[in-house]
């Protein structure tokens, strides 16, 4: 259908009021980026200055910024949590969720309804119990840190996955374990590859929940150990002033891996959290 | 069927469920068992009864963290959805660029709160110190400091729910309301909103549950300052909690009674919009 002349007219005016209303959403990035190299005495008050030849400070920010939160190493523990903690969620999830679903008795359907139920239960109710718990049985260091995701993380996966294996028909599993095939093999080979759209979805919202985590994180491991979030609130210390230097080019140096991240998936990030909405 | 894969339940079932009971079933028992007693470890608990919870609804503290939290849910979540469906609208106008307008408002909902919380500090004491004032002066500064922040955060997210939404309304249906006579606003009213109603019950369930259960943005950008004014349930509970010697009981109280909230919110606010959704 061709676009009449008004509709055009329109369409164009609302173009520029995007245009600068995306400019608005870019610009407080932008704004930190510039600040990053400025003087850490020069941001606070002129925020919206351009750094000039008195007020430049060149690289300094990002290398007194490093050394300060070792942010090196927390980037390391970031992304070592990451990777394992959300490659084990939807390894181990959608297990258990083809399980429950396939296997119906009174205890699965149980096992379901407290799944679901988890999810709306807030952080802080299991916040203290759950750190003492950690505490008292070895989990509080990386890899118990690892555990616990996978425990928390639980509730939204096994639903998500559940919801999509009860579309998946009968019939093909029946016929494979017919062939021999044993119920691992059926769920590897048949099953496994069939979840992808719906593994993508649940791997996305897990990553986007524990890169940016911070209270978890920050309980259980927080004392010895710091992801990137920890380590930038670290900076702001006790008492006393921050440096706001240091504090602008660590915020760059937080926002860039996840920018990149999001530009070279975004379509599988956008789709991801959609389906993951629509479902949910 | 059934029985053979039954078999399998410590391969596909048991790794998620040792993992889920340490970190969500027995945290959650156990906080709830512990909202009645009086405790500093888990391990010497004095059971007392309501007294916590009497305690609780005698904090100041919790009160005005409570009214902080109710006003600033109903104020971002009404801000945001009405940004996000006016996004939305625009955007599947087939207007030039969309795609690029989609990536960039979607952007900020990848960063981390903590990091968020931080970006806005600067930006926003910026611009007030042009009154000579600071975000911690007043909590009106730090409320408003808040709503902008998750206005920033979570409209993308939101408008690219509704926009999945919008283009699941059959255009038929709108050209032959448009045939019919009816105006713009009247199509809008009566035949776009009630078929992406489903998008609405899930963009009030997304941005009712994470406003009233923000947490790390609430503590970068004002930390409750000035003198605990703008702290919100989930800080309140976290300071009580590891701030107040001798108070974890009334902590673990205010965590089961923040916990029946959410549930209680969430639960009227699905069941009243699922009631308004039809089939196109």
């Amino acid at each position: 259908m061709e676009q009449s002349l008004g509709t055009q007219r329109v369409n164009r005016v609302i173009f520029v009021i995007m245009l600068i209303l995306a400019i608005l959403f870019i610009a407080p990035i932008l704004i930190v980026l510039m600040n990053s190299f400025k003087g850490r005495f020069y941001i606070s008050d002129t925020p919206f200055q351009f750094p000039n030849s008195e007020t430049f400070a060149g690289l300094s920010n990002y290398t007194s910024g490093i050394v300060k939160i070792g942010f090196f190493n927390a980037f390391g523990l970031s992304l070592f949590i990451t990777v394992f903690s959300v490659g084990l969620i939807v390894l181990l999830t959608s297990m258990t969720a083809w399980y429950i679903t396939r296997v119906k008795t009174k205890f699965t359907n149980l096992l379901y309804y407290i799944f679901v139920f988890s999810m709306i239960v807030p952080f802080q109710m299991v916040m203290f119990t759950m750190t003492k718990t950690a505490n008292v049985i070895n989990l509080d260091n990386p890899i118990g840190l690892i555990v616990i995701y996978i425990g928390f993380g639980a509730g939204l996966s096994v639903f998500l996955f559940s919801g999509f294996v009860k579309s998946i028909p009968l019939e093909i599993e029946e016929a494979v374990l017919i062939d021999g095939y044993n119920p691992a093999q059926s769920f590897f080979k048949i099953v496994l590859p069939l979840l992808k759209p719906i593994a993508i979805t649940v791997a996305i919202l897990n990553v986007m929940w524990i890169w940016n985590d911070y209270l978890l994180p920050l309980l259980v491991i927080g004392s010895e150990w710091k992801t990137i979030p920890i380590a930038i609130q670290y900076l702001k210390g006790g008492y006393g002033s921050i440096d706001m230097g240091a504090m602008m080019a660590m915020l760059v140096l937080a926002i860039v891996p996840i920018i990149i991240f999001y530009l070279f998936c975004q379509r599988y990030i956008i789709e991801g959290v959609v389906a993951g909405a629509v479902k949910g | 069927m059934q029985k053979l894969i039954k078999k399998y339940f410590p391969l596909f079932a048991l790794p998620t469920l040792i993992a889920f009971t340490i970190s969500f079933v027995i945290p959650f028992v156990l906080g709830v068992y512990l909202s009645f007693t009086e405790f500093t470890t888990v391990t010497n608990a004095k059971w007392v009864g309501l007294n916590n919870y009497m305690k609780v609804f005698a904090d100041k503290e919790f009160l005005n963290a409570l009214w902080f939290t109710v006003k600033f849910t109903v104020v971002s979540v009404v801000s945001i959805n009405v940004l996000a469906f006016v996004f939305a609208l625009l955007l599947t106008r087939k207007i030039k660029g969309t795609n690029m307008f989609r990536t960039v408002f979607f952007m900020p909902n990848l960063i981390g709160g903590i990091v968020l919380g931080y970006i806005w500090q600067l930006i926003i004491n910026g611009v007030l110190i042009k009154f000579d004032v600071t975000l911690t002066v007043s909590a009106k500064y730090g409320f408003w400091g808040l709503v902008v922040l998750m206005c920033w955060q979570l409209t993308g997210y939101m408008m690219v729910i509704y926009i999945a939404g919008l283009q699941n309304v059959p255009k038929d249906l709108i050209e032959a309301a448009n045939i019919d006579g009816a105006t713009k606003f009247g199509i809008l009213r009566n035949v776009t909103l009630p078929l992406v109603m489903p998008s609405i019950t899930i963009c009030l369930f997304l941005t009712l549950s994470n406003s009233f259960k923000l947490f790390d943005q609430n503590l970068a950008l004002t930390a409750g300052a000035p003198s605990k004014q703008t702290t919100m349930l989930a800080l309140d509970i976290y300071n009580t909690f590891y701030g107040k010697a001798g108070w974890e009981g009334v902590g673990q109280a205010k965590a089961v009674v923040f916990f029946v909230m959410v549930a209680l919110i969430v639960l009227v606010q699905l069941l009243l919009t699922r009631s308004k959704e039809v089939e196109s």
